[in-house]
């Protein structure tokens, strides 16, 4: 697969704190790549690494090859939405699009193009410092869209959204990503890119702490583990433990078992005589499957900063 | 996954779409960014209204120096609006040119030759200035006290003159046209060192030369003087300009005052050659004295003694001097500090609220060459600001002389060349002010700091050199070191080294040349673009 964006063994300190010690990934055309972590895992810096807005201490950031600020007109190769509230609150929204649009020797037309894919058009013409965090993010989509790149990238896309709005964003990055466009998108909340990402990168303390597709992530999070529905909680958790199993409650009729499989979960049961209405393989979330991923990275836990 | 075909623009793919982006584009954006912010808009807007505007009204405002109108050439009797006349000299500047004659036509080409031997006078006591008890009252020359050779289209005051001539404190000179002066031989004039004078005519050229034993002579220079008429005035002259008194008072503040003067000259052989031949000599006073009785010229065996009162000479416009009710180029452009403030807020704004809003990122994102930025940034500045400053003190020069005039004032007149470089060097003053205030924003990246910077350094010292809250001296220094220097731009009027005046700032006079003024703001404003620069690719944005 032809990777667009390529981050490789990126270090950068800011005073004491070590913002990313080795980050090191690469961005797939035709998905959306979720790029996870608590705040302060490093993504923003990573994200205006990748812009050249910030210098690196080691390791590079290529954008089809190429360092960014190599790039002639670089919106055309890559869009980026750093900060939605990065905006002249005096200036209309399509006024802050034009002036970006000249920046690439783009027209109006285009601008109003981009206006019309992220459904700007009837507020456009109104001062963006009126418009709600939701309204900002489409329009930074918009701005990322100017150029029409073949590589997007989003910090917190989701921010401040309506659950209609995330809809619409979620929507919108799959269409993005169908086209054949890269697309990464970080967010601080995995439950945000549910249904979303294809792959993700999962950061923490300023290095990669998984990267695989979600599919994977989420088999590997399920494990052998079953899920049990039953009325009568307390006897099961008894039986099955004594049978030599892990159980957690995931609700107050459901049981989560692991270490034993399932034939030997009903014949347990079954010869305990304890009711039981369902057996099935558990299916883990992609919250949960990143619990159990940070789970196993202690210090990652401990030193997140805030 | 795999199955999709990494996205192709179709934009790219059929090259339509796409112009190469270079420094144009990264202009084009920075003037959208600039002209889609009304605020920024109203703010150039206010810059012109506010040098205008304030021109306008300094203009059609009360002239309370008025009651203290002097005048010259028409007699101390007019009333205060309509008293103030000054002679034009002829290139329509303001002259003095009032002097005791002896002379006679002369006609055709010619050499006139005499030697002086003293020059004398009495001038105003040390302890001030004399008040009506006549011209000078203790013995002494006032170092502008003038006795020499002239030839003079006529006897008209303003017209044409060529003139080689003693000076009570400035050796020989030759002057001509009021404005010119040169520099002969060095020293005082006295029994034991006469200077002998020689002017000699060759079709509209006047050459002048001077000599210590009327055997070795040494050109002073050479003039050309359109249109002599063929038969022009030639004779000697005698003239001692009133005293000018200006002292430093507490803070900085100044005073001055002033008094007539007379000189006393004593030439002896004066003698005509190369085609000139003298009829007899005939005495008058060229102008009207200002006190009369005193001058006068007695002929002796050879000897000629000239007493004589007032200049030959241009007029200095500002406080002090014979001008000082009259309205100058200065005053109207007193709104020029208020419009620079304006264009400096605006300029500052333009780089910081990015800044404040993080959108800096995104224009360095569109155009990563941040070079490129800073300079698209710096055009687009110093186009609002020369435009802003241009129109400001276009309306304010000319608005301000019509309404003077038509109030019935005296508006001191000015070049063209002058009143050009004015208007054209308040917009270029205007434009490097807001470049250097965009400069220290991008260094400072703070709206409030940057605005309280730009404006300290570079209103504030205008303010207290020009107000004169330092004593002059250290006022005079600040103009010239600081970028506020860029304010001898503004200078209306030449200060001439031949008359004494009190060449303030105050009174539009600045220690620097104009373009020395200006090279000392535009090196600024480029040490402060090239230390931004400089920053912007070192610092994370």
């Amino acid at each position: 697969m032809e990777a667009t964006i390529e981050v490789t063994g990126l270090r950068k300190r800011f005073g004491p704190a070590q913002a990313l010690d080795g980050m090191t990934f690469t961005v797939a055309p035709g998905q959306v790549t979720g790029f996870v972590g608590p705040n302060g895992a490093g993504k923003s810096t990573t994200m205006r690494v990748v812009l050249g807005l910030d210098a690196p201490d080691e390791g590079t950031a290529l954008v089809n090859g190429k360092p960014y600020r190599q790039l002639k007109s670089p919106l055309s190769h890559l869009g980026a939405l750093l900060d939605a509230a990065a905006l002249q609150p005096s200036r209309s929204a399509r006024n802050h699009l034009l002036w970006l649009a000249h920046s690439q020797g783009l027209s109006g037309r285009r601008v109003d193009e981009v206006i019309g894919l992220t459904g700007l058009a009837a507020v456009a013409k109104r001062k963006a410092g009126g418009y709600s965090l939701g309204m900002r993010q489409r329009l930074g989509i918009a701005a990322a869209l100017l150029g029409d790149p073949p590589a997007l990238m989003m910090d917190e896309p989701f921010n401040g959204m309506d659950p209609e709005g995330i809809a619409w964003m979620r929507t919108f990055l799959r269409g993005l990503a169908a086209e054949g466009r890269a697309v990464l998108v970080s967010s601080h909340l995995m439950s945000e890119l549910q249904d979303t990402a294809d792959h993700l990168v999962v950061a923490g303390r300023g290095k990669v702490i998984a990267d695989r597709s979600v599919a994977d992530l989420i088999a590997a999070a399920s494990g052998e583990r079953v899920r049990l529905r039953t009325t009568a909680r307390a006897d099961a958790m008894r039986v099955l433990a004594n049978a030599g199993a892990e159980v957690a409650a995931t609700a107050p009729d459901v049981l989560t078992v692991a270490r034993l499989s399932s034939e030997r979960v009903v014949a347990a049961l079954t010869a305990e005589q304890v009711p039981f209405s369902e057996v099935s393989a558990h299916r883990a979330s992609l919250e949960e499957a990143y619990m159990e991923l940070t789970r196993d990275a202690v210090e990652f836990r401990a030193g997140a900063p805030s | 996954m795999t199955a999709i075909a990494p996205y192709r623009s179709p934009a790219s793919a059929g090259g339509a779409g796409f112009r190469p982006v270079g420094s144009s584009a990264a202009l084009r954006a920075e003037w959208t960014k600039f002209r889609t912010v009304r605020g920024w808009v109203i703010g150039a807007l206010v810059a012109v209204l506010a040098t205008a505007g304030l021109g306008v009204l300094a203009s059609s405002g009360g002239q309370s120096a008025c009651q203290a109108a002097g005048s010259q050439g028409q007699g101390s009797g007019g009333s205060c609006q309509h008293g103030m006349y000054f002679t034009l000299g002829p290139d329509g500047e303001p002259v003095s040119d009032s002097f005791y004659f002896v002379g006679q036509p002369l006609a055709g080409d010619g050499s006139i030759t005499v030697r002086v031997t003293s020059l004398t006078g009495l001038v105003q006591p040390a302890s001030g200035p004399d008040n009506g008890a006549g011209a000078g009252t203790v013995p002494g020359v006032e170092p502008w006290a003038k006795a020499g050779l002239i030839i003079k289209a006529n006897l008209i005051q303003g017209s044409a003159y060529a003139a080689i001539m003693v000076a009570g404190g400035h050796g020989v000179r030759m002057q001509w046209n009021y404005t010119g002066d040169t520099a002969g031989m060095t020293g005082a004039v006295g029994p034991d060192s006469p200077r002998w004078l020689r002017l000699s005519r060759s079709g509209d050229v006047i050459t002048g030369y001077d000599s210590a034993d009327g055997t070795r002579w040494s050109r002073v220079g050479s003039v050309t003087l359109a249109g002599l008429p063929r038969a022009p005035q030639a004779g000697l002259f005698a003239a001692s300009p009133d005293y000018t008194h200006v002292g430093e008072g507490f803070g900085g503040g100044t005073s001055s005052g002033g008094g007539p003067t007379r000189d006393t000259a004593v030439f002896d052989r004066l003698t005509t050659a190369d085609g000139w031949t003298a009829g007899p000599w005939a005495g008058r006073y060229v102008g009207t004295p200002e006190i009369p009785g005193i001058v006068g010229y007695h002929h002796a065996g050879g000897t000629f003694t000239l007493t004589g009162m007032g200049d030959i000479a241009p007029i200095a416009a500002g406080h002090g001097g014979p001008a000082d009710p009259a309205v100058t180029v200065s005053d109207y452009l007193v709104g020029t500090f208020a419009g620079l403030i304006a264009i400096v807020v605006v300029a500052a704004l333009f780089v910081t609220a990015e800044y404040r809003r993080g959108l800096i990122r995104l224009t360095f994102a569109a155009t990563p060459a941040r070079g490129r930025v800073l300079a698209a940034k710096a055009v687009v500045v110093a186009a609002v600001g020369f435009v802003a400053g241009l129109l400001g003190a276009a309306v304010a020069v000319l608005a301000g002389e019509a309404i003077t005039r038509a109030r019935g004032y005296y508006a001191f007149p000015v070049s063209g060349m002058a009143e050009a470089r004015v208007i054209v060097g308040t917009g270029l003053l205007t434009a490097l002010f807001g470049v250097l205030a965009l400069a220290i924003g991008t260094i400072v990246r703070r709206s409030a700091a940057t605005i309280a910077a730009a404006i300290v350094v570079i209103v504030l010292p205008y303010f207290v050199a020009v107000f004169a809250a330092v004593p002059l001296s250290a006022g005079d220094w600040l103009l010239r070191i600081l970028p506020a220097a860029g304010f001898a731009l503004q200078q209306p009027y030449p200060a001439y080294g031949q008359v004494t005046m009190f060449y303030a700032p105050f009174s539009g006079y600045f220690p620097l040349a104009p373009w020395a003024g200006l090279a000392v703001l535009a090196a600024w404003t480029a040490a402060a673009l090239a230390l931004a620069a400089c920053l912007l690719r070192r610092r994370d944005a």
